[in-house]
């Protein structure tokens, strides 16, 4: 199966676990990925609170730069995800708005027709075009004993959602169930972990991942994970800013859910960029995973 | 419901709103059941409850609207578009709000305006988002205190190899910034 893959700005570098496991757990899957060529940034939600016109013209130009011979293109980052199919979208119900992003691509002699790239996000992709017969053959170190908790964030699963329940989702816990581990039922599961909000507002911020931390914590869960690069570095990064506001003690390894699913591929761990996480899995991987420490 | 005489539309404060949001005719549907603020995750943090926002666009109460914090505490989880009983695009219209406010030179949401500009700005720049430039200019110039706040934690993201000094650039970043320039004259950014 061929589709365009369209990375986004954190997984070049904050995120590069998360291309690097994406990229090796493709291979595994036979998912051949082939990156949009010189890709631009989507604007995450900056652009949208300033001018709708430029976010979507800048956006579209990631859609026009799709290979011709393919019709679907595919992003791990859910903020990508999102506007990339938002853009489509808006340009596909509203026509008039649809012939000024043209206008404004044709000042860089490209064009976008609506609609003729399908969006999807990579857990989509995995969970529906793969699905479990062939993930569960590929498994060769189940992931019997971990707690994992998934996590899904805001921006996949709600808005446009066409392939998970937008309350109370369960593909990724789904996923993991086929790769042996004990998956972790959590009611916050799909609640924000601030966004940009840690930039802006730590006590709005903090308090929202201390939520979600602790609610994990509380289930049982070894690790969270992670389709989301932004709820990534809030939960990891933050993580110790977090407990030095609270004075509290969270200690639990944040990693995306490609590297897992890398690991019970049986994937080598340096290979899935695991160490790159702030507060470190290894020590959850010694104790319960035998055979997939670094 | 909201309801507009026919004598008063294309008029009102809500006229600009509706105009401005896609989908946003749908606001005019509000029924002020409140499943909005109840859903936010940020709603304890804002001046006004979505609710209570779109209570005073009816009322026509620009100003508080405008300059209150509430679109800019939103962070875009589409919570409230999902359970609205009325399908009304509410993320959508709270970016609205947030572009009419900046548009106007009313924008009061704390250091919310200034991270989205500098946001933007490196990517007009270079056509790629830079973390670390990001963070080094929109904490210079808009929280430098926080600037020490925010060390250990740029280091450990720098020593585990998740940022970099040096900004990507894209190779055709002459036909990206053609595109921006042509889309800004089109849509008049604030």
């Amino acid at each position: 199966m061929k589709y365009a893959y369209y990375p986004g700005c954190s997984l070049e570098c904050s995120s590069a676990a998360y291309d690097i496991s994406v990229r090796e757990v493709a291979d595994v899957l036979q998912l051949h990925l082939r990156e949009v060529d010189d890709w631009n940034c989507c604007g995450a939600t900056e652009y949208f609170s300033q001018d709708e016109l430029t976010a979507c013209s800048v956006i579209a130009r990631n859609l026009a730069l799709v290979d011709p011979q393919l019709d679907q293109l595919v992003a791990p980052c859910a903020a990508c995800y999102l506007n990339l199919k938002k853009t489509d979208h808006l340009m596909a119900e509203e026509p008039a708005f649809g012939a000024k992003v043209n206008e404004a691509l044709a000042a860089g002699g490209l064009h976008y027709d609506a609609g003729r790239v399908r969006v999807r996000h990579l857990l989509d992709v995995v969970y529906t075009d793969i699905g479990e017969t062939a993930i569960r053959d590929k498994v060769v170190r189940p992931l019997t004993g971990l707690k994992v908790a998934p996590y899904y964030g805001c921006q996949v699963v709600r808005p446009l959602n066409s392939f998970d329940n937008p309350e109370h989702p369960t593909r990724l816990d789904e996923l993991f169930t086929w790769l042996g581990a004990d998956v972790v039922n959590y009611p916050l599961k799909s609640h924000c972990c601030g966004g940009h909000m840690t930039q802006i507002s730590e006590a709005q911020a903090f308090e929202l991942i201390r939520r979600l931390l602790q609610c994990a914590v509380e289930n049982g869960a070894d690790m969270i994970l992670c389709m989301c690069p932004m709820c990534q570095l809030n939960l990891d990064a933050y993580q110790r800013q977090v407990n030095n506001y609270f004075s509290t003690s969270y200690n639990i390894p944040i990693v995306f859910f490609t590297q897992m699913l890398g690991l019970a591929f049986g994937i080598e761990p340096g290979k899935l960029g695991i160490g790159k996480e702030i507060i470190p899995i290894e020590p959850v991987l010694r104790a319960k995973l035998s055979g997939a420490t670094a | 419901m909201i309801t507009i005489p026919a004598d008063k539309r294309g008029l009102t404060f809500l006229d600009d709103v509706v105009a401005e949001t896609p989908g946003g005719e749908r606001l005019v549907h509000c029924m002020q059941c409140g499943s909005c603020g109840g859903s936010c995750p940020n709603g304890p943090d804002m001046d006004h409850t979505p609710r209570t926002l779109f209570a005073l666009i009816e009322a026509g109460q620009r100003d508080r609207v405008l300059k209150s914090n509430t679109m800019w505490r939103c962070v875009s989880c589409y919570s409230c578009t999902s359970r609205c009983p009325q399908n009304i695009p509410i993320t959508d219209v709270m970016y609205a709000l947030k572009r009419i406010s900046l548009r106007e030179g009313v924008a009061n949401g704390s250091d919310a305006p200034a991270l989205a500009r500098t946001f933007t700005g490196l990517l007009d720049k270079y056509g790629r988002s830079f973390e670390f430039g990001l963070a080094s200019r929109y904490y210079l110039f808009n929280k430098p205190l926080s600037m020490l706040k925010m060390g250990p934690l740029g280091l450990s993201m720098f020593t585990k190899g998740r940022m970099s000094l040096i900004p990507t650039k894209i190779r055709q970043l002459g036909q990206l910034q053609a595109i921006i320039k042509k889309a800004k004259e089109m849509g008049g950014e604030a």
